[in-house]
């Protein structure tokens, strides 16, 4: 069965042992008068347009029921909400843009959706301890642009940065293209203000580099709204890059790409950015925005070098040899910040460039050992013809992160059946060859029911515990990560049975 | 093999645990208080044992290392030293600080290396770990791969916990390559304005009068930065920084360290631009707040109800 049949399966299940569909109108209605009381008219609602654009996000999941939903100005007020979700009994599910693409900011069993877009200010960049702090609306490309004439730069750049905030980076723990050189979000997470699922506001890490106690704030960062809501985050910046060098190898085989990056990690070079792109997105992203980029070629590679001027001259030259030795076609240096961007635009608007191309898209993402690249990526092309689907790929492959991208139209008969049985297999073949579930976009509904193939029932029961430890009602984005059979996967208070079909 | 270890041997998982961990969850077993000895390096960081532990210790060893993929797979009990110079073979290099100690003691402790700006945070090294749990269960958490969300990360739990939540049996590490070049200069300029100016140094000491930087890379990268350095004031190469004035371990914000040194009447090292200080006397940490202090006691009773994982030692007392 497929994992979307399954996860609509369980839903019912649960569901059915609930007694859902039980919700009083007047239960709704006091809660909403106690959110009123505590925030504003204006910023609590509860109408039918609301409710359904809010329970879903990036994801390809549908089937989520909104409870009240409320736009917070302060901690305060983010305190009250949590305190009067515990009186009342209800789940609250934290949301950022809404860009995610696991299902985390899907409200499962009518929680109380706190959509943190209007805590946005900048609040203070400290340039003696190198950190901003920031409210969690604050939208990632926002950040970036205020700080870069400072002189600094958030270094987290999700292709989503445009739209994606700080909170949703924070939860989901993102990455980007240059986070292979600079680690991901929580390497630049330095303190986090958040509100527990009691209602007790905790500061978690700190500016100094080695806070006492456990690294609470290290566990906060990915864990994907289900231990609190960060209300101020204090961000590590980092310096301006004084020297960049942009290269584009083309090669005849996508294997050929995926082993001269093997090949470039092997040799000691940690580049800022390496990202691959297979034919077709190569074609349909120069058709899209004309960034020279070679539509015949098998497979481009992308690869970025940043640091000291003698350093990332040696870096590119080294990357250049290896990538001929590995039959690259034509290597392309970018001559100026002109063409460095061009480059930049093709691979950050590939995801526009395919809206030209399928109605539907899903977007995989797994990791693999880099020197498993060219192999899983062949199974994932088998796989997809297999099933009859159209694959592109395009993603971080310095991280050995893949994105596998499955094309597809909605109104085909039985085509998400597919589309979920060939996402299993990628999944399988990737943790096959020694990788994980997820590099990035998280576990959220998405990845729930894999989680006992990478994980024994012992070591789901310690991210049981962990979870708890913040959340002992499981209140907190109820029904996201754990798998069925662990005490926080049950959603708690759930109630309404989901509108819509999942997927 | 015994029917329990058999057991454990079959996790369900994709990671299978080597004898040598097997026999761990055996030792610690799942009863009496337990400490494990690492290098006894940092052995009173955090309280000395409250009541007399059984001592147990951690397998040894490099299970795995693929330099092609700056990973390795090591047992907690090997020595950092002997990773340090297994990895050097290879160019490369961890991000565990090298005090005599072992990777566990390390990883437990989660104190950062000296030259932390270049190797990273020890909690950011940290991929995947495998402890023996309260109940004598072997637990694993994170992924063998750089980059991994795939649930809760037990992994930044552990680094730094001392051992209190369970008994580390094996870690994977991130490794990064050696620098081609390792330079150190002194100078007598002011350290703030030094360390604003460097692009990316490996690490900047100050003693309230002279500092010392270490920086590192490429050749010619090394002496533009140097180059870049003398612009504030002059710099002399020299053999090294001075020895800790003390043992004592402060972790400051960065940018407290002008306002210690006013204050401060001891010898000390700072490092600037991390915040750690080394002097003679104990810093006063404060105590967590009750909210953080409430997630704590919970965290601790739910990993380990009898309190027998290494009794007495206390991460929120540094
Ligand atoms: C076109 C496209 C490209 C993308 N590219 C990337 C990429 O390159 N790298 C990458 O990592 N991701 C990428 N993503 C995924 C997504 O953008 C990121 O996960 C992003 O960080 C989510 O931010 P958000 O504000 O949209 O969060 P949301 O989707 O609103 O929420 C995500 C999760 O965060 C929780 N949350 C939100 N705010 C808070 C808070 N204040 N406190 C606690 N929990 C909170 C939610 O409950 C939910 O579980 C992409 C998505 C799209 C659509």
């Amino acid at each position: 069965m497929s994992v979307l049949g399954s996860i609509n399966r369980n839903i019912k299940s649960r569901l059915a042992g609930l007694g859902a569909g039980q919700l009083a109108e007047s239960d709704d209605d006091r809660l909403v008068a106690d959110l009123r009381h505590a925030l504003s008219d204006d910023r609590v609602r509860f109408d039918g347009a609301e409710r359904s654009l809010l329970s879903k996000d990036a994801s390809v999941y549908r089937g989520g029921v909104a409870g009240p939903t409320c736009f917070p100005i302060s901690t305060q007020e983010v305190q009250a909400i949590m305190r009067i979700a515990a009186d009342h009994g209800r789940g609250v599910v934290p949301r950022g843009a809404g860009t995610g693409l696991s299902g985390g900011a899907i409200p499962l069993g009518a929680p109380i959706v706190v959509a943190l877009t209007k805590m946005n200010q900048i609040l203070d960049v400290d340039l003696d301890n190198r950190v901003a702090w920031v409210e969690p609306g604050v939208i990632n490309l926002d950040l970036t642009r205020h700080l870069v004439p400072l002189g600094f730069h958030f270094a987290p750049d999700p292709s989503s940065q445009q739209v994606c905030t700080i909170g949703g980076n924070v939860a989901n723990n993102s990455g980007g293209p240059h986070c292979l050189a600079y680690g991901v979000t929580n390497a630049h997470i330095e303190a986090l203000e958040v509100v527990l699922p009691d209602g007790e506001v905790a500061m978690l890490g700190g500016l100094d580099p080695e806070p006492a106690g456990l690294d609470l704030r290290g566990v906060f960062v990915g864990s994907e709204g289900t231990l609190g809501i960060a209300t101020r985050v204090a961000v590590r910046i980092t310096k301006n890059r004084p020297a960049v060098k942009t290269l584009l190898l083309s090669f005849e085989t996508i294997g050929d790409a995926a082993d001269t990056v093997s090949g470039i990690i092997a040799d000691g070079i940690v580049p800022a950015a390496l990202e691959v792109m297979d034919q077709r997105i190569t074609e349909a992203v120069e058709n899209y925005v004309g960034a020279g980029y070679p539509k015949d070629a098998g497979a481009v590679l992308l690869a970025e070098v940043d640091g000291l001027a003698a350093g990332i001259e040696i870096d590119a030259r080294r990357i250049e040899e290896i990538g001929r030795s590995h039959g690259a076609t034509q290597v392309r240096i970018a001559a100026d910040d002109a063409e460095r961007a061009l480059l930049w635009k093709g691979r950050k608007t590939a995801f526009g460039a395919i809206a030209q191309i399928a109605p539907d898209y899903y977007l995989h993402d797994t990791v693999v050992p880099r020197s498993e690249l060219a192999n899983v990526l062949a199974q994932v092309y088998e796989i997809a013809e297999r099933h009859e689907l159209i694959v592109m790929n395009v993603f971080h492959a310095g991280d050995g992160n893949l994105h596998p991208l499955l094309l597809f139209d909605g109104r085909e008969e039985g085509v998400l059946e597919r589309v979920h049985a060939a996402g299993r297999e990628i999944v399988e073949a990737s943790l096959d060859a020694g990788g994980v579930l997820s590099g990035e976009h998280g576990v959220g509904v998405e990845k729930q029911a894999y989680m006992n193939r990478m994980f024994s029932d012992d070591d789901l029961d310690h991210q049981d515990r962990l979870r708890r430890a913040f959340d002992p009602g499981c209140r907190a984005n109820p029904g996201k990560v754990m798998p069925i059979g662990h005490s926080c996967a049950d959603i708690q208070a759930l109630r309404s049975v989901p509108t819509g079909v999942w997927g | 093999m015994t029917e329990q270890s058999r057991a454990l041997v079959d996790t369900g998982s994709r990671l299978t645990h080597g004898r040598a961990v097997i026999d761990f969850a055996e030792e610690v077993g799942a009863e009496g208080p337990i400490a494990v000895v690492g290098g006894r390096t940092r052995w009173e960081v955090g309280g000395l044992p409250t009541v007399e532990p059984r001592l147990v210790s951690a397998p040894s060893g490099i299970v795995d290392y693929k330099p092609e993929e700056m990973v390795a797979r090591v047992g907690a009990g090997t020595t950092v030293g002997e990773l340090n110079a297994a990895l050097s073979q290879h160019g490369q290099r961890s991000a565990l600080p090298d005090r005599g100690g072992t990777v566990g003691g390390a990883v437990a402790v989660g104190e950062n290396d000296r030259d932390v700006l270049r190797w990273g945070a020890v909690r950011n090294a940290v991929l995947q770990v495998t402890y023996v749990s309260a109940e004598g269960k072997v637990v694993s958490g994170g992924g063998p791969t750089v980059k991994n969300v795939s649930g809760f990360d037990l992994p930044r739990l552990v680094v730094g916990s001392l051992g209190t939540l369970g008994a580390l049996a094996e870690v994977i590490l991130r490794t990064n390559p050696l620098p081609a070049v390792s330079r150190w200069f002194r100078s007598q300029a002011n350290p703030f304005d030094l360390y604003d100016q460097l692009l990316a140094p490996s690490c900047v000491l100050w003693d309230g009068s002279t500092t010392w930087i270490l920086l590192e890379g490429y050749g010619p990268d090394v002496d533009a930065e140097a180059g870049r350095a003398s612009e504030v004031g002059a710099l002399t190469e020299t053999e090294g920084p001075p020895d800790a004035p003390g043992p004592r371990r402060w972790s400051l914000p960065p940018g407290e360290l002008r306002r210690f040194a006013l204050d401060c009447s001891e010898p000390f090292l700072a490092s600037i631009g991390v915040g750690t200080v080394l002097t003679t006397v104990v810093q006063d940490r404060g105590s967590s707040s009750p909210a953080v202090a409430a997630v704590h006691d919970r965290m601790k009773l739910l990993f380990d109800p009898s309190g027998r994982m290494n009794p007495g030692r206390n991460p929120e007392v540094r």
